[in-house]
């Protein structure tokens, strides 16, 4: 644990500055060898912290920025504004019709070209990895993107543990499927269930994510619950949401979105400011709270020197 | 001509001088029938204006939620069009219930359309364009569902501009012409609301719907006026 406080009256400020500010931004970048705002944090954290779901950003997170400077989004705008079809197309729909929805107990199937396949207890999955605090940058097809204090592990640590084998080229995953508990699941809006995928040299890269939690604190249901991926160079609907189905498959799945259309979604879809949206020119974003839709979208969301070799050689504008 | 005529007299009757028309109901009833529509007018002013309260409101009290523009946006967007179908509803209404006088409530109705509508644009303009003509001219060009948008709110501005009596009494039978723009604007805006919607398409579809109904019911007038016009052309040719 990084930050630790002694007792109430002598807290000294190097001990609740974040260390990539003490540090010096620049070196602590480079020591975390991903350019990336990543504390290491023992285990669980106390759910108090965020308790009341205040606006308040809890003390361990104040002042914290992301590695390129920049404000993380309240609690608050992370968990109510959010794009989770299952519980309905409203951006606060799902924070507002995701209570039933039961996180626990929390099964994830592994199967496909895998050495060690089979149905693992999420508890099982957590036990040996180490979780950290990560800070990134989430940025939506939709032209609005939020700066959020993730916690999880790299999905790398447990591909290598289940064991792919070569016939493994991709990785397709599922969210549950529970129309008692997931409203908009009775409904035909989109093809339930939701899956993605990605390529296996992307699933392994370090910067990929399994969340299960924010702020420090555990997932709420409208953010995934209990288990999500996070893919930070890659728009957000790729970073599926309660998944309960890891798959090693050999060809290229489809994913939802390019289900319901085609003409839209790739199976990429790294964000690209110079590849437009049919509906969205993607140079620009709303980076919330903002009103004004003037900050400049970064190739790869700003991770292009950790996963722009990822596709050397490939045509962007072609492989959407 | 003389059909141009009877029009324009007729018209001018249902629109702007009800009060002492024949068409009108007179007598006892006229007290009564300008209560009626004063207090509909009252009723249309508070209704149209409540979504932009709210949204005042929400904007101070910051309950728009984490992306008010967004928030801004759908919602004068949606207004826009709930108002505008609820214009074109005003005819169907005087059909069926034979209450001729509800005409006067059709220009206020279309004028807190466009008043939404003018405020959807400059949100747009303003939050997502950042004042920048260039972007906008771009997004207009490269975006099928910003170019219909667009084109409905560019074809309301006239129809805003010559709703008053005056411009009534100017343009004559093309006024008429010239607001029938409002099918096309109307038409327009539920195709862009179509089409930015990404999957879940109920909403649109269901102002589709009753824009279909609106349009259907027009179609026997429609039908019955052009053959008229025609018999009496024909008529014409004989004489």
């Amino acid at each position: 644990m990084i930050i630790r406080s002694k007792k109430a009256s002598d807290i000294s400020s190097s001990e609740i500055t974040p260390p990539e500010i003490y540090l010096g931004r620049r070196r602590f970048i480079r020591d975390a060898g991903l350019g990336l705002a990543t504390l290491a944090l023992s285990g669980t954290t106390s759910t108090n912290e965020v308790a009341g779901q205040s606006q308040e950003i809890p003390p361990r997170f104040r002042n914290l920025k992301s590695e390129l400077g920049e404000d993380l989004n309240s609690y608050r705008d992370i968990t109510t504004y959010n794009n989770f079809y299952e519980f309905g197309t409203d951006k606060r729909d799902p924070s507002r019709n995701s209570s039933e929805f039961e996180p626990q107990p929390w099964t994830v199937s592994i199967e496909g070209h895998v050495n060690k396949p089979g149905n693992y207890e999420l508890d099982d999955i957590l036990a040996p990895v180490t979780m950290e605090d990560r800070i990134y940058r989430l940025r939506c097809v939709e032209a609005w993107s939020m700066v959020i204090p993730w916690h999880g592990f790299p999905l790398a640590d447990l591909i290598k543990r289940v064991e792919p084998t070569s016939n493994a080229k991709f990785v397709r995953f599922e969210t549950v499927h529970r129309p008692e508990q997931m409203p908009y699941q009775k409904t035909g809006v989109l093809p339930w269930p939701y899956v993605e995928g990605l390529r296996i040299d992307e699933a392994m890269h370090p910067l990929t994510t399994l969340v299960t939690g924010v702020y420090g604190t555990e997932l709420p249901n409208q953010n995934g619950a209990p288990l999500r991926l996070i893919v930070p160079w890659k728009y957000g609907f790729k970073g599926i949401k309660s998944i309960v189905k890891i798959e090693f498959v050999e060809e290229m799945p489809t994913n939802t979105w390019k289900m319901a259309n085609s003409f839209e979604y790739g199976f990429y879809s790294n964000v690209n400011p110079e590849v437009s949206h049919p509906r969205w020119s993607q140079a620009r974003e709303r980076r919330l709270p903002s009103l004004f839709k003037s900050h400049e979208t970064l190739m790869f969301n700003g991770y292009g020197e950790e996963v722009s070799q990822l596709y050397a050689g490939m045509d962007l504008h072609r492989w959407k | 001509m003389a059909m141009a005529k009877r029009f324009l007299n007729f018209t001018q009757g249902w629109t702007f001088t009800a009060g002492s028309n024949p068409h009108s109901n007179l007598g006892s009833n006229t007290m009564i029938q300008k209560h009626r529509i004063l207090v509909c007018k009252m009723l249309i002013w508070v209704a149209a204006l409540s979504p932009g309260a709210w949204l005042v409101a929400g904007l101070f009290l910051n309950w728009l939620g984490a992306n008010p523009v967004e928030t801004l946006t759908h919602i004068t967007g949606m207004t826009t069009l709930v108002l505008l179908l609820v214009t074109l509803s005003v005819t169907p209404l005087r059909r069926i219930t034979g209450w001729n006088v509800a005409i006067r409530l059709r220009r206020p109705l279309g004028l807190f359309a466009f008043f939404y509508a003018l405020i959807h644009f400059n949100i747009w303009f303003v939050f997502d364009q950042v004042f920048n003509w260039r972007w906008m001219v771009e997004d207009i060009i490269e975006r099928p569902y910003i170019t219909v948008g667009f084109s409905a709110f560019v074809t309301l501005i006239p129809l805003a501009l010559t709703s008053t009596k005056g411009w009534m009494r100017r343009l004559g039978i093309r006024w008429t012409k010239i607001h029938r723009g409002i099918y096309l604007a109307t038409t327009l805006g539920v195709i862009h609301y179509y089409w930015l919607v990404k999957a879940d398409v109920r909403l649109p579809l269901l102002l589709a719907f009753c824009l279909s109904v609106l349009l259907i019911y027009r179609i026997p007038g429609w039908l019955e006026k052009r053959r008229r016009t025609i018999a009496r052309s024909h008529g014409s040719d004989v004489s």
